[in-house]
């Protein structure tokens, strides 16, 4: 039955996802396309720190480089084809966190946080730093690719529904994947590494795979995103970047790929109303504060995230069933 | 006995820690179809030298074969691949999964293909029959769907067995086994082991005597990181030395 109401608000937010656009203006969908760009962005954390326990602290470099590499292979003058230029992206920042996986999947903890934090940034200072990628003002995208007529990324419409094919086939993906053998390998890495290694899996392997797959999906949010605004800057690669897409999956509720969906939503919507001023008047030019408030709010009221708000409800108003007493006790830890 | 019983073989494992030496050039040697207990004080070294016949401690010297191979350089996964199953002192379960999938993800490691991803972990008929098997062979049968976290302490242990079997090896290591169980809980296990006896080398760390001196065809007595018998369960009995350092006239 669980299975099932899952599965229903899934179908259900990609239906509302695809009939938004005949009800949004021009700015409604500019939004939820950004949204999305985050929502697919945030599904490739959740595939390391909630599917596989490994807190990545640098997501946003993979992001970046797809971000950049859609911009700097671009023709200045001409549109790139989707076919080489969107593969290009995916599989340059997949490369990155190929590296980046190998060396910093070797540490455990705090440390694995730190160093993929240190790689993060030094992908940060090339582009900030150097001329590759226009220092701190960023470089435009002259012209936006295309694949033929069909597909023309530089219409709001046309970009929109990309991107929510882009996301459905990230979340099918993600859900096929966690299912699978590989996915149930990388869960009982995260529950019990040792057990897992005494039982004969090299874990190794397994979370430097789990690492680059999650590199190529930020990869892909970071060239929706290029596309999508037609400029990069050296923001798109900071810490601060990797520190939101964090707070999204955690709000929306980790352990859950419909976490990192909800999440991205509730994230980037507080975002945009602190920000309103009609709403906050002279408060929303402190807006950070008031979204940093919500962020601690929700963390201490919702310790499963918003996914887990019908299951406290159903507690609160009706008691736990008896079949399920005791089981929110059982964590993780290994004994 | 013939040299093909033996299963694993420890050659003149040491293991230093700083000026400690916390194994002392130990030999040991597991055969298929005995019980070989290892006992000794609490800080004796045997924890540590299962986890170095396991691989997941490297010695500081000696040598560790395993099916007539040499894995002394061979990482523990790699080493349980090949046949070796062990539990440990502290349960070491997935306590958030049901016992069932504690046992198929066990059953996983001997069947990963991990590019399948496509297919569901439940389709994977090899695995889910082995952990079926394995839960039936501990008994654990009837709580298949419990998260393995609400067991009690008796069952934990039965489940970790359970893990172990699942993954087919053909050599044990069990670091205290009995620890924290119930008269009948004993029972049911030390029955267990003597079934499992037939197609196992099993090492069994126990500090349970009468258990021990019930169950073991082989019984190793360490003090301090070095052995001071290895005998049969009569002659370790009857050894002064082993009186004087350990049984305290058992």
């Amino acid at each position: 039955m669980m299975q099932r109401s899952k599965l229903a608000f899934v179908a259900l937010a990609f239906a509302a996802l695809a009939l938004w656009p005949l009800a949004a203006g021009n700015y409604g969908i500019d939004l939820v396309t950004k949204i999305m760009v985050y929502a697919i962005f945030a599904l490739s954390l959740e595939l390391l720190v909630g599917a596989t326990g490994l807190v990545c602290f640098g997501q946003a470099a993979f992001f970046g480089i797809g971000a950049y590499a859609t911009v700097l292979l671009s023709p200045a003058d001409a549109a790139a084809s989707l076919l080489w230029l969107l593969p290009a992206c995916v599989l340059l920042a997949a490369l990155y966190a190929l590296a980046v996986g190998a060396l910093s999947l070797r540490t455990k903890g705090v440390y694995f946080i730190m160093v993929t934090l240190a790689f993060a940034q030094m992908a940060y200072y090339v582009v900030h730093d150097t001329p590759l990628g226009g220092g701190t003002d960023g470089i435009y995208l002259n012209v936006k690719p295309t694949l033929g007529s069909l597909i023309a990324l530089d219409k709001p419409l046309v970009l929109y529904a990309f991107t929510l094919a882009c996301l459905a086939l990230v979340f099918g993906g993600l859900a096929l994947l966690l299912r699978s053998r590989f996915g149930h390998a990388l869960a009982g890495i995260r529950v019990n590494e040792q057990r897992m290694r005494a039982t004969g899996f090299s874990t190794y392997p397994y979370k430097l795979a789990a690492f680059t797959v999650s590199g190529a999906i930020a990869g892909l949010a970071g060239f929706l995103f290029a596309v999508k605004d037609g400029a990069v800057n050296p923001e798109l690669m900071s810490w601060h970047l990797s520190g939101a897409v964090l707070i999204m999956i955690i709000l929306g509720g980790l352990g859950h790929l419909r976490g990192a969906l909800i999440g991205a939503f509730a994230f980037t919507l507080l975002q945009e109303l602190f920000k309103s001023e009609a709403i906050f008047g002279t408060f929303s030019k402190h807006w950070l504060l008031g979204l940093g408030l919500t962020i601690i709010a929700s963390v201490a009221l919702l310790p499963r995230g918003l996914v887990g708000v019908p299951g406290q409800l159903r507690e609160r108003l009706l008691g736990k069933p008896a079949a399920l007493r005791g089981t929110t006790e059982v964590r993780d830890e290994a004994r | 006995m013939k040299p093909a019983d033996v299963l694993l073989r420890g050659r003149e494992i040491t293991r230093r820690w700083g000026g400690l030496v916390a194994v002392d050039r130990v030999s040991i040697e597991l055969e298929r179809g005995a019980v070989h207990a290892v006992i000794g004080t609490n800080g004796a070294g045997k924890s540590t030298l299962v986890n170095i016949l396991a691989g997941e401690l490297a010695p500081s010297a000696g040598q560790v074969e395993l099916l007539g191979s040499d894995v002394t350089a061979w990482p523990q996964p790699r080493r349980a691949r090949a046949g070796l199953g062990r539990s440990y002192q502290r349960t070491t379960i997935y306590p958030s999964f049901t016992v069932f999938e504690n046992c198929r993800l066990a059953a996983q490691a001997r069947t990963q293909q991990p590019w399948r991803w496509w297919q569901s972990a439940e389709g994977c008929a090899t695995s889910t029959a082995a952990a079926h098997a394995a839960a039936r062979r501990v008994g654990l049968e009837g709580v298949l769907e419990r998260p393995a976290g609400l067991l009690s302490h008796g069952e934990k242990r039965q489940l970790e067995i359970a893990m172990c079997l699942a993954t087919e090896p053909q050599v044990l290591l069990l670091d205290e086994p009995l620890a924290g169980m119930g008269a009948e809980e004993t029972e049911r296990m030390l029955s267990l082991l003597a079934e499992l006896k037939a197609g196992h080398a099993i090492l069994l760390v126990e500090h349970d005597m009468d258990a021990v001196f019930r169950i073991a065809d082989r019984i190793t007595v360490m003090v301090n990181g070095a052995v001071i018998a290895s005998d049969t369960p009569d002659s370790v009995r009857n050894s002064a030395d082993v009186q004087a350092a350990y049984l305290g006239g058992h």
